[in-house]
């Protein structure tokens, strides 16, 4: 079983992503996660709402279907696949976020489960981080016309230089909200 | 329903998001704070690769499999929005720990207050579809 449950090497992560952006371009689709924000968006509150949802959502109910199986992959994965030691993560990570209050990864978890909880949500710091954080993805990628799939991976492999200057701006917001709002929020 | 299949294709991008531990949150913070090359490992390979692929591709005229030629348009140029919406969004990554694809994943790991980050990132989308017509792009 371990063959299951270790973590993968980043080669091979890489490699089998590049297998998924083959897959879609074989299926006839474009790799790209945040649209699925549009069609949901769209599906809620009518294409009537205004010019950016009036588009047939149904062009993407295969990005639908796709994100369906993306939660059934995680599904999957924690039931067979949890890897039963912590990620491994580097030790002046771990000393940062020490210092930050947030302990070290634990088995079986991906996230810090002293952030994850439903209390620190009724807290500032919480509504900061998974409120304000939230509304900022679904804004900015939005706003920059793709994420870390449509720009990073697809984009960027395509030569794209509207997705090169868009993965300059997840890096700059991503610095920034790493060493200066995150301390500043977590020292409240 | 030939949507079925991109069911298969999104469970085997969930398990390799999850094997990669790219949907970790200490992932994320190891990667902006320049401390392992995990991330970068694993985003360096898709661009290499996936570069060189798009180049075949290109170059031999691939077919999708119902016969049609696939979209390698160009990405509109607008670099104001990549910029300031890019910024944007890399905040929000950074505190979450999760970009769109990984928030899913991580609601099939039983995280549910990522779906306090899904409802927001949705709320975060429909004021932006809202104000599109006023900001820069």
């Amino acid at each position: 079983m371990e063959i299951l449950t270790q973590p993968w090497h980043w080669a091979f992560s890489g490699i089998m992503l590049v297998f998924i952006v083959f897959l879609l371009i074989f299926l006839g689709k474009r790799f790209g996660v945040s649209s699925s924000f549009k069609a949901i968006c769209t599906i809620v509150a009518g294409r009537k709402t205004c010019d950016y949802f009036d588009y047939d959502w149904k062009s993407h109910t295969w990005l639908l279907m796709f994100v369906l199986g993306t939660i059934g992959g995680g599904v999957i994965a924690n039931m067979f696949m949890a890897n039963p030691n912590p990620v491994a993560i580097s030790e002046n990570t771990i000393q940062d976020l020490t210092e930050l209050g947030i302990a070290p990864p634990q088995a079986e978890h991906l996230v810090p489960l002293d952030l994850f909880n439903f209390e620190v949500l009724q807290t500032v710091p919480g509504v900061l981080i998974f409120v304000v954080g939230g509304f900022l993805i679904g804004f900015g990628t939005r706003y920059a016309g793709g994420c870390t799939s449509g720009h990073a991976i697809s984009g960027l492999s395509n030569l794209q230089l509207p997705s090169l200057v868009a993965v300059i701006g997840f890096f700059l917001g991503g610095i920034i909200s790493t060493h200066v709002l995150l301390p500043l929020i977590l020292s409240q | 329903m030939k949507n079925i299949s991109f069911l298969g294709v999104g469970a085997l991008f969930g398990i390799i998001m999850s094997k990669s531990e790219a949907i970790s949150w200490f992932r994320i913070q190891e990667m902006f704070r320049f401390q392992s090359i995990h991330m970068y490992g694993i985003i360096g390979v898709c661009v290499i690769l996936g570069a060189a692929m798009f180049y075949i591709m290109k170059k031999s005229g691939f077919k999708a499999a119902d016969g049609s030629t696939p979209d390698f348009s160009d990405k509109p140029k607008t670099y104001t929005a990549s910029i300031l919406g890019g910024t944007i969004f890399g905040l929000g990554w950074a505190l979450t720990g999760a970009c769109p694809g990984p928030l899913y994943v991580l609601l099939g790991h039983g995280y549910w207050i990522i779906l306090v980050v899904i409802i927001s990132a949705l709320l975060g989308t429909f004021v932006y579809g809202l104000l599109k017509a006023k900001l820069p792009h």
